[in-house]
């Protein structure tokens, strides 16, 4: 049941109660308990929005750097991983199979803070071999929704 | 000079194509009129038929249809109802199940022919019959029994000139969707009397907490079942038209001859779509399954809330709630809701005389605007409560 209700919110975090009560046939008061209790597991993380701030007069600069690090005894990658993500720069941080081992989302108000962070912050790490850094030039779709070109299709109001 | 035949002159003309012309001038309309899913195409059945596109696949098709279509098919009945029908001679790729019944009535009657129908059903049951010369006979159906045909009521109505039985379970307007003990029981009554069993099953995989019996699958069946299928709902396919049909060689032989004449074949844009939607269709048809699903619970829920009383569907994508607590005709409903609330509907007797005092409503439209609907339903019902 707890996956049902986590599909409607992860399509729409604006989904009442009610709404999953009737969707999923659970009383309203189960599904309140049931959100709460993926709250607390960290289930769920927290509700956000999906924006296209390409629309709205916005400085932000976006870059994926290829980060190649060597790994520690005993904790691996774990633990220089989070070196990186506790910079409140680094937005979404994954580790990867390839050439590669990190890759770290970062966000900016301008390229130079993104260089300064790469050069000053993550490539000065003892254990970062390396780092590529591209810079994000337009966004097409974003988890899951694309943010430009996607117009309606009209059907006719009534078949039988 | 009469221009019309006669036999197009007993079509009984649409009851509705008033209310058509009254939409049509009306703006900012929410639509529940609407008999096809609100997905567009799954864009990897779109991508192969661009693909195909580009390739030049851009001509006629075998009159039977593509035989990798065919092979496919063939494939996916087995799988599911573990059926064998031979791709050669015993299937036939149509231009949607519309074409199917169409050929299937014309292959089948001689005039005066009786073919046994539901009522309420899909619009062009009973014209499909009449434009083929035969006699449709009509079994009355209603809420209390689910909307379901008992094959008791169909013996009642077997004559000496009776031919076939035609039902389509997930059905049009009602959503109802047949238990196997009971279809069993028709297939009996089918095969005590010799009559053959023609099954529209386009709405076969939208089914919601019950499993979809194919009629064909019943014991001594497949021989006398013409089942009709196809590509537009389950695969939200509806503009490419591919149905098809699937039925003892002698009856598509039969159905092939007049396709020839009459259509050639199917398009093959849209039997190269059906080829990869059979391929690799199965996880967009269980996405699309989940959503109606959450539609069709706040729709059903939403119409009981405001007073109008609905059975639960438990297939296709319609709610048919009663409107009789209103005391109004489900024509004057319709068309008061679409003027003064700006919702569309369908009223029932456009499915047949016992569709009076429901309308049928679509749920295959987003969450957002069947609560918008629902809300401004109940402000209409509230409005015109009787006494």
């Amino acid at each position: 049941m707890i996956k049902d209700i986590l599909k409607i919110l992860e399509n729409d975090a604006r989904t009442t109660t009610k709404q999953i009560s009737t969707m999923t046939g659970t009383p309203s008061d189960e599904v309140v308990k049931l959100i709460k209790q993926a709250e607390k597991d960290r289930i769920i993380l927290k509700y956000k929005t999906v924006i296209n701030w390409d629309k709205v007069e916005n400085e932000q600069v976006w870059a994926l750097i290829e980060v190649k690090v060597t790994p520690q005894k005993d904790v691996g990658f774990d633990s220089i991983a989070e070196r990186i993500y506790l910079f409140p720069q680094a937005r979404s941080v994954y580790l990867l199979s390839g050439t590669y081992d990190l890759l770290v989302m970062v966000a900016g108000k301008t390229e130079h803070e993104v260089a300064n962070f790469v050069s000053q912050k993550l490539a000065p790490i003892e254990e970062v071999q390396g780092t590529v850094t591209h810079f994000m030039l337009k966004r097409y779709k974003e988890d899951g929704e694309i943010l430009e070109g996607k117009e309606e299709v009209k059907r006719q109001p009534v078949i039988l | 000079m009469l221009i019309s035949s006669r036999l197009v002159n007993r079509i009984p003309p649409s009851g509705i194509r008033k209310f058509f012309d009254l939409l049509a001038s009306i703006e900012g309309v929410i639509s529940l009129g609407i008999g096809e899913p609100d997905f567009a195409t799954p864009w990897h059945i779109r991508e192969a038929a661009i693909y195909s596109l580009e390739k030049g696949y851009t001509m006629y098709t075998s009159n039977s249809g593509m035989p990798e279509l065919r092979q496919e098919l063939s494939r996916y009945l087995k799988a599911h109802y573990k059926l064998n029908y031979d791709p050669d001679s015993e299937l036939l790729i149509t231009v949607g199940v519309s074409e199917g019944l169409d050929l299937t009535m014309r292959a089948i009657l001689d005039p005066g022919d009786e073919v046994i129908i539901p009522d309420p059903h899909y619009v062009s049951y009973d014209a499909c019959v009449i434009l083929a010369g035969g006699t449709p006979i009509m079994v009355p159906t209603n809420q209390e029994s689910n909307f379901e045909i008992s094959a008791a009521d169909i013996e009642a109505r077997v004559t000496d000139k009776t031919k076939a039985i035609l039902i389509g379970y997930p059905a049009n307007p009602t959503g109802a969707v047949m238990p196997r003990e009971k279809l069993a029981q028709i297939a009996e009554v089918a095969w005590r009397h010799q009559l053959l069993v023609i099954s529209d099953e386009i709405y076969a995989r939208l089914v919601y907490g019950v499993e979809h019996t194919c009629f064909a699958t019943l014991p001594e069946m497949k021989e006398s079942t013409i089942l009709l299928g196809g590509f537009s709902k389950a695969y939200a396919m509806t503009g490419w038209r591919i149905g098809y049909a699937a039925a003892d060689k002698e009856v598509i032989a039969s159905m092939t001859k007049i396709h020839q004449y009459t259509m050639l074949c199917a398009s093959i844009m849209g039997q190269v779509a059906a080829i990869e939607a059979l391929k690799s269709g199965e996880s967009s048809i269980a996405e699309m399954v989940e959503e109606y699903n959450r539609r069709r619970l706040a729709m059903v829920q939403g119409l009981n809330d405001i007073g109008l009383s609905c059975f639960e569907p438990r297939g296709a994508f319609y709610a048919f709630p009663s409107i009789k607590s209103t005391g109004m005709t489900s024509e004057e409903f319709a068309e008061k809701l679409l003027i003064e609330e700006k919702v569309a509907a369908v009223p029932g007797p456009a499915f047949g005389q016992c569709g009076e005092g429901y309308i049928r409503c679509c749920y295959a439209t987003s969450l957002a605007d069947i609560e918008e609907a629902l809300s401004r339903m109940g402000r209409f019902v509230n409005k015109h409560k009787r006494g």
